[in-house]
C-alpha cells in the first residue's frame, strides 16, 4: 500500500459526499441522484462513476472483486483491482463468494449474491430516456410525474422494425413501481438477477449521477402484453464447464471459423470446473495447468 | 349548458412588452372559433396560454373536465394540466417537426400518446394507430415508416392522427396550413373540417388566412397589438367589418 496516498485515493469530504448521494438514492430507489463526480487518474467512460462509488463504500477490511464482461482477467478489470490495491491496501479476490464489494462493467455474477455485499455498477448513461428525449430538463420532469410512455414507443419501435423486442442489454427497468431505470449495460439475461439480497450501487462518473436498489428491491422489466419480457440466452452449454444456465460468449477459434461458446463469468466457470464439470471442449482442470 | 373553456382576462407580458391582455371569450362544445391577426398580434401567445404552454400573467382559463367540472387549468397542479394536455386537449403545430418525434415511425408516433395513458398490448396499439393514420389518408403501408421520409402535407396529417388518437375533446391549432401549397391545403381543411364535425370536437384555430376560418370557424376573433378589436359569427366579421383594421385586413385579401 502506498502510504502518499488518503485510503482508497479519494479525500475523506469527498467520499463524505459520495456517501450522502448513495443514501440518498438508498432512500428512494432507481431515482437519479446528482452528485459532484471528481477526477479520477482514468479516462471517462472507463468506470470513474464506479470507482469513485467502490472508494467511498470501501473500508481497510474489505475484499474487493472487480469484473469486466464478468472477467477478473481483463485490462480494466485487472487495473482497477490494482489500484485499490495499491492506494487502499485491501485484500482482493477473484472469488465471488468470498468478495465484500465487487465492482462490476456489463454483468452480474452468476452465482448469487448475499446479503452483507456490495454490487457496484459502472454505467456510462443513467437516463434510460435519453436517446428519445435529448433535453435533460424535460427528462427529469418525466421521471417526477412518472410520464413513462415514452419509454414503451422505444419497445413499440423494436416490435415494429424487428418482430420482437431487439433492446438485448441496458434493458429498461421500473423500480417498485416508481422509477424507470437504467440497469446499465448489463445483457437483459441478467435483468431478472436484480432483485436480489446484496445491496445494489450505480455510479456514472461523467454524467454526475448515482443510484441505488436496497436489497430485495422488486425490479421489473419493461414488456407489452403480447410480447411479454423474455430474458434470452444460448441456446449451447459453456464449452469449457458444460453450465447450461450462465451467459456465454462466443470466442472465434481459427480463421476457419470455429467457435466456441465459454461462460462469460470466469470465477463461475472455474468453479464449476473445479466441482468436476467438463464441457465438450474442456480438460479436467489438472491437466488445463500442466 | 356550460361553456367547454371559459378565458376571463387573460394578460401576458414578455418582460416591459405587451403579448396579449385582457383577452375573454367563451367556447362553447362542437364550436370552432378561428383567432386571426397580423404577425406579432398576440394570438400565438394567446394560444400557447390557453394550452398551458405559458403560464398568462393575470386571468383564468377554466375548462370543463371530465371529471371534476369546471377547473382553471393556470392553477391546477402541473401533472393535472400535463394529464390534460395528452387526454382531453390536442395540439397541432404549425411545423410538424414541433408535434412529432421525427425519428419514431408514424405508427410509434401516433402510438405514443396510447401508451402515455398506459396501453401496453402491442396489437391493440398498433391496429388503433393504423385506423387513425387511414382516416387522415395515410396508407397503411407507411406505418413503420419515419415522418422525416414524409412530405410536409403528409406530416401535419400525421400530427392530427397523433393528437386525435387519445379522442380529445378541446383541439388547439396554430397555423395548420401554413407552408402547405394550396392543393395540399384544400385537402388539409376539407379531412380537418370532416373529423371536426364527424366527431364533435371543438376547436381554436389560430391563423392569419381568412380563407382558413372562413371555412373552419364558427366564430372568429379578430386580434391587433396584443387586444381583441372584434368578435362576431365568422360570415358576419368577413362580410361586414366594422373596425378599421378589421376592414383592413379582408380588403387586404388577394383576389385570383
Amino acid at each position: 500500500m502506498n502510504t502518499e496516498y488518503n485510503f482508497a485515493y479519494l479525500d475523506e469530504q469527498t467520499k463524505r459526499m459520495i456517501r450522502r448521494a448513495l443514501l440518498k438514492g438508498v432512500a428512494i430507489p432507481g431515482y437519479q441522484v446528482p452528485f459532484a463526480s471528481r477526477e479520477m487518474p482514468m479516462p471517462y467512460g472507463w468506470g470513474t462513476g464506479g470507482v469513485q462509488v467502490t472508494a467511498a463504500c470501501l473500508v481497510p477490511d474489505d475484499i474487493l472483486k472487480v469484473i469486466d464482461q464478468g472477467a477478473d482477467d481483463t485490462t480494466n478489470a485487472v487495473s482497477i483491482r490494482k489500484f485499490f490495491e495499491k492506494t487502499g491496501g485491501v485484500k482482493v479476490t477473484e472469488e465471488t463468494a468470498k468478495a465484500t464489494v465487487i465492482q462490476t462493467r456489463h454483468r452480474i455474477p452468476e452465482a448469487a449474491l448475499t446479503e452483507g455485499q456490495i454490487l457496484v455498477y459502472q454505467v456510462p448513461i443513467p437516463e434510460p430516456l435519453r436517446f428519445l428525449e435529448p433535453s435533460e430538463v424535460e427528462t427529469r420532469k418525466m421521471h417526477a410525474l412518472e410520464e413513462y410512455g415514452l419509454m414503451h414507443v422505444k419497445l413499440y419501435e423494436d416490435i415494429a422494425r424487428h418482430g420482437h423486442i431487439a433492446t438485448s442489454y441496458a434493458y429498461p427497468v421500473k423500480i417498485e413501481g416508481r422509477y424507470v431505470m437504467d440497469p446499465s449495460p448489463i445483457p437483459k439475461f441478467d435483468n431478472p438477477k436484480m432483485e436480489m439480497a446484496a445491496l445494489q450501487l450505480f455510479g456514472a462518473g461523467r454524467e454526475q449521477r448515482i443510484y441505488a436498489l436496497p436489497p430485495y428491491t422488486q425490479v421489473v422489466s419493461l414488456d407489452f402484453e403480447d410480447y411479454p419480457f423474455e430474458k434470452g440466452g444460448a441456446q449451447q452449454a459453456c464449452g469449457l464447464c458444460a453450465a447450461e444456465d450462465a451467459y456465454l460468449d462466443e470466442v472465434i477459434m481459427d480463421d476457419a471459423g470455429t467457435r466456441m461458446f465459454v461462460c462469460s463469468d470466469t470465477d463461475y466457470c472455474r468453479v464449476r470446473r473445479e466441482a468436476g464439470h467438463i464441457g465438450e471442449m474442456g480438460v479436467p482442470l489438472a491437466e488445463d495447468a500442466a | 349548458m356550460t361553456p367547454l373553456l371559459k378565458v376571463e382576462n387573460v394578460s401576458k407580458y414578455y418582460g416591459n412588452r405587451l403579448g396579449c391582455r385582457d383577452v375573454s371569450f367563451e367556447l362553447y362544445p362542437g364550436e370552432v372559433l378561428g383567432i386571426v391577426g397580423e404577425s406579432g398580434s398576440g394570438k400565438s401567445t394567446l394560444l400557447n396560454c390557453l394550452a398551458g404552454h405559458l403560464e398568462p400573467d393575470t386571468g383564468e382559463v377554466v375548462f370543463d373536465t371530465r371529471a371534476n367540472g369546471p377547473k382553471d387549468t393556470v392553477t391546477m397542479s402541473e401533472p393535472e394540466r400535463r394529464m390534460l394536455s395528452r387526454t382531453d386537449w390536442a395540439f397541432v403545430h404549425q411545423n410538424p417537426r414541433d408535434g412529432l418525434r421525427m425519428s419514431v415511425s408514424a405508427g410509434g408516433n401516433v402510438g405514443e400518446r396510447l401508451m402515455a395513458v398506459g396501453a401496453r398490448h402491442y396489437g391493440n396499439i398498433r391496429s388503433t394507430a393504423i385506423d387513425w393514420l387511414d382516416k387522415v389518408e395515410i396508407n397503411e403501408d407507411r406505418t413503420d415508416d419515419r415522418p422525416s421520409e414524409f412530405s410536409g402535407g403528409m406530416q401535419q396529417r400525421l400530427q392530427i392522427a397523433r393528437n386525435l388518437v387519445t379522442g380529445p375533446r378541446l383541439i388547439f391549432m396554430d397555423e395548420p396550413t401554413g407552408g402547405l401549397d394550396v392543393s395540399v391545403q384544400a385537402r388539409l381543411l376539407d379531412l380537418l373540417r370532416g373529423l371536426v364535425r364527424e366527431l364533435g370536437l371543438s376547436a381554436i384555430v389560430v391563423t392569419h388566412d381568412l380563407a382558413v376560418v372562413r371555412l373552419l370557424a364558427d366564430r372568429l376573433m379578430v386580434m391587433k397589438d396584443g387586444h381583441v378589436i372584434e368578435t362576431g359569427l365568422t360570415d358576419q366579421v368577413l362580410d361586414d367589418p366594422q373596425h378599421g383594421y378589421t376592414q383592413l385586413l379582408v380588403s387586404s385579401v388577394l383576389q385570383v
